[in-house]
């Protein structure tokens, strides 16, 4: 039996930092959120032991939800190996006493930042996304009182204004991330600042998603099989991005690449995002053109971080 | 056409301005004017400067408010006292059955003369090119030069001006005819174009009203006079 | 015929007992347009903004035919139907262009928001529209991605006639609509509105101190004067026999050219 029922591991905090009546309103909250798909609850948010800016909101939604028999995963852009992630990981290591994992097929609970992960999702899975900015809408209408009103009455011709602007500016709709969706038919909601590569994974998506803003103090959630709509225009429909070439250590196309710098020279190479999913192909024995180049100079994607 | 069919009634109509800035100072007049159009007929307004003759003709138009009395219009078979009715209607009366040629073309800034003719008959129902055909015919009789047809008004000259303002009221068939010196400003040609045009519009049964310093414009025009001098309200 | 727009004794006054306007009752029917004349003080910008559903009047009522249905208060209406009227069938000018456009947004993208706003879905048809009705609003074809700030005030003002009429109102409320603009910018702007009204049937309602716009825009005309209608009737009546001491005096100043 788990004796380290309600303390963290050091007991000097609550189970997962937060005390049981914060974590009851977070709850209650998402589960407003989950009623109503892509609406922005308001939330007490609390002081986090980080500053704003760090994802004290996706923090305090996985505070409110984990469980000690949960696993979790943490990543950022895709990485479990970044400042970050690595912080968070630690943080609810101290303060849950949970597993953690870098394995995404492991983990039933998953924190992102700006990053979907590759591998298909499941309903024992949820995905708990770090927001910066909860409004889509912010840029084009500063006044909350006003885009409350725009949410409530359905009046989104605004949002559509500032892709016709993208056309008319640009020839095409230039938004790469953090490009605004229609959710359940009704709502329209930022996605957080995930590569429009990644917002078709978003629709009928098996696992829960729950999204937090600390700074602004806002949840909002995807309850699973949802549909999930890019915005566009008929005549200039929503296309996601493509990589033209595959990951230079695995090989994998169709995924979500980042460019590595390898020398002041400009050598450079592009590999995948996602550090778990290029982990298990390469594992598998898939490789990409710079495997072994990538090993010489020393660059070595680290293992079994914890 | 109809013949002797009344289109105008007007019954002791009463006109005094009061000048409030003066005191309230009264300016007296007429009153009692009682008389009658019928279709196809025109009464000149005659009797000293003064007389309060304009007045009269701005008052069958709604442009003045008399102060007591009634105008009695024809308007689609209804007897409808212009003086009294509400705004609405008395601008569907002007629009449909009422016609007036003032003295002054109150110029519309940008506006050609052409086309301020054909908006007339536009405004009246008819279809743009129709109207434009009408609005050239009319011009054309009048001997506008075709140069200045494009042109707005503003700086014609007065005989030209009042040849657009003739044009406009008769490009389409009006059922009352209100004009205050047709012929001012014009030369002997265009003086019997105009007086010709008007003719033609009494054939078609217009009531016409008309105020006419030349005689013999007014004699070719008129079938009877009314002397609005013996018509002066006391002071 | 029934009436577009009905004011009964619509009266406003402010916190605190000020008054705006009081006892004002008129009847708007299609095509027609309405002059407001007064000079500063005499409530002509209170009514309009209780007619143009942006203040709710103290007194009395203000009814408008929504979708050829019958009169209906507006603030009977919820407010996500009265939103909806005042961005498709109503129209605004505001004296100052900056408070009716967008300025962050392109000449474009302002004329095309009333059509986005309802539902328009495709990128070329948009900018079609909105082309079109740049052009019937003299503004070169050219300047369609232009920002509003690097518009002349009286294209400003041009913009924001466009950006209303691209949703076929059939009521405008205009508010000094040549307010600070340059004479010869006015009179090309009137002769637009004058055009535009009557080629549209578009009914409105134009509130201003100056005569002259009235003159050339309004049928009708109401003298204001300390919050209430000292004389109305139609325009050239009021203005060439106004009967009222204070409307005789208002034409009476008007400087001639």
């Amino acid at each position: 039996m788990n004796s380290r029922a309600y303390h963290s591991v050091d007991g000097t905090y609550n189970f997962a930092y937060l005390d049981e009546q914060t974590k009851r309103m977070i709850r209650r909250t998402l589960l407003k959120a989950i009623a109503v798909p892509g609406y922005q609850v308001p939330f007490g948010g609390r002081e986090m032991p980080m500053a704003y800016g760090w994802g004290t909101g996706g923090i305090q939604i996985t505070a409110s939800i984990i469980g000690r028999d949960d696993t979790l995963k943490v990543i950022d852009q895709g990485a479990d190996d970044t400042t970050n992630a690595v912080s968070i990981r630690r943080f609810f290591r101290r303060v849950a006493g949970v597993q953690t994992t870098e394995e995404t097929s492991k983990a039933t609970l998953i924190q992102t930042r700006h990053r979907i992960p590759e591998k298909q999702l499941t309903e024992k899975q949820i995905l708990v996304y770090q927001v910066p900015q909860p409004e889509p809408l912010w840029k084009l209408e500063p006044r909350e009182v006003e885009t409350r009103k725009l949410h409530a009455y359905s009046e989104y011709g605004l949002m559509h204004v500032k892709l016709y602007e993208d056309i008319s500016r640009h020839g095409e709709i230039i938004t790469t991330y953090d490009y605004p969706v229609e959710v359940n038919a009704r709502h329209i909601m930022s996605p957080s600042p995930i590569p429009k590569f990644d917002n078709p994974k978003m629709a009928m998506m098996p696992a829960l998603q729950l999204f937090g803003a600390g700074r602004e103090k806002r949840i909002y959630a995807i309850p699973p099989y949802t549909r999930v709509r890019s915005l566009d225009f008929d005549d200039h429909p929503f296309k996601p991005q493509r990589f033209d070439k595959p990951c230079a250590l695995c090989g994998a196309e169709e995924v979500f690449l980042d460019e590595v710098i390898l020398d002041d020279k400009g050598d450079h190479m592009f590999v995948c995002s996602d550090s778990d999913h290029c982990r298990e192909r390469r594992a598998a024995g898939h490789t990409g053109s710079r495997a072994s180049d990538a090993a010489d100079m020393g660059f070595v994607p680290t293992e079994g971080l914890n | 056409m109809t013949q002797n069919l009344l289109k105008l009634r007007v019954q002791n109509l009463h006109k005094t301005f009061t000048l409030h800035g003066r005191g309230g100072i009264e300016l007296p007049v007429f009153q009692d004017v009682s008389f009658d159009v019928a279709s196809g007929e025109c009464v000149a307004l005659v009797g000293s400067s003064g007389s309060g003759k304009s007045t009269l003709l701005r008052s069958l138009y709604a442009n003045y408010l008399p102060s007591s009395g009634k105008i009695l219009i024809n308007h689609h078979g209804n007897w409808v006292d212009i003086a009294s009715v509400e705004a609405r209607t008395k601008l569907e009366i002007r629009r449909e059955t009422i016609g007036y040629v003032s003295q002054f073309l109150r110029v519309i800034p940008r506006i050609s003369s052409i086309d301020l003719v054909a908006e007339v008959a536009i405004a009246g129902g008819s279809p743009s090119e129709k109207a434009m055909e009408a609005a050239v015919g009319l011009l054309r009789r009048l001997n506008l030069p075709e140069h200045l047809w494009n042109v707005p008004p503003a700086t014609f000259s007065g005989g030209e001006q009042q040849r657009v303002n003739i044009a406009m009221g008769l490009v389409r068939p009006y059922s009352i005819l209100l004009l205050d010196e047709p012929t001012a400003s014009l030369d002997a040609v265009n003086r019997e174009a105009a007086i010709e045009l008007i003719l033609e519009a009494k054939k078609q049964g217009a009531a016409i009203v008309v105020i006419c310093h030349d005689e013999i414009a007014r004699d070719r025009l008129a079938d009877r006079l009314f002397d609005v001098s013996q018509f002066k309200a006391a002071a | 015929m029934n009436a577009l727009l009905e004011a009964q004794s619509v009266g406003h006054s402010y916190a605190g007992g000020q008054l705006g306007c009081e006892d004002v009752s008129f009847r708007l029917y299609p095509g027609e347009v309405l002059g407001v004349v007064g000079e500063s003080g005499s409530g002509k910008s209170t009514l309009l903004g209780c007619l143009s559903g942006m203040i709710e009047p103290s007194q009395g009522s203000v009814r408008f035919d929504a979708g050829g249905q019958g009169l209906r208060d507006v603030f009977s209406l919820s407010e996500p139907e009265r939103r909806l009227l005042m961005r498709t069938d109503w129209g605004i000018v505001r004296q100052n262009p900056r408070d009716g456009l967008r300025m962050n947004v392109s000449a474009g993208g302002n004329v095309g928001e009333r059509l986005m706003a309802v539902g328009a879905r495709n990128y070329t048809e948009i900018r079609g529209e909105a082309l079109d009705w740049l052009t019937r609003v003299e503004i070169p074809s050219g300047r369609i991605d232009d920002l509003p700030r690097t518009f002349s005030g009286g294209m400003q003002q041009r913009v924001q006639i466009a950006r209303i009429l691209v949703s076929k109102p059939r009521l405008v409320f205009m508010d000094e609509p040549t307010g600070g603009l340059d004479v010869s910018v006015q009179a090309r702007l009137l002769d637009l509105l004058r055009g535009l009204v009557r080629d549209l049937g578009v009914a409105a309602v134009v509130v201003t101190h100056d005569l002259a716009v009235v003159r050339l825009l309004s049928d009708r005309l109401m003298v204001m004067r300390q919050g209430r209608v000292v004389e109305s009737g139609l325009t050239d009546q009021v203005l060439d026999d106004p009967q009222h001491p204070y409307s005789q005096l208002l034409v009476s100043s008007v400087l001639q050219a």
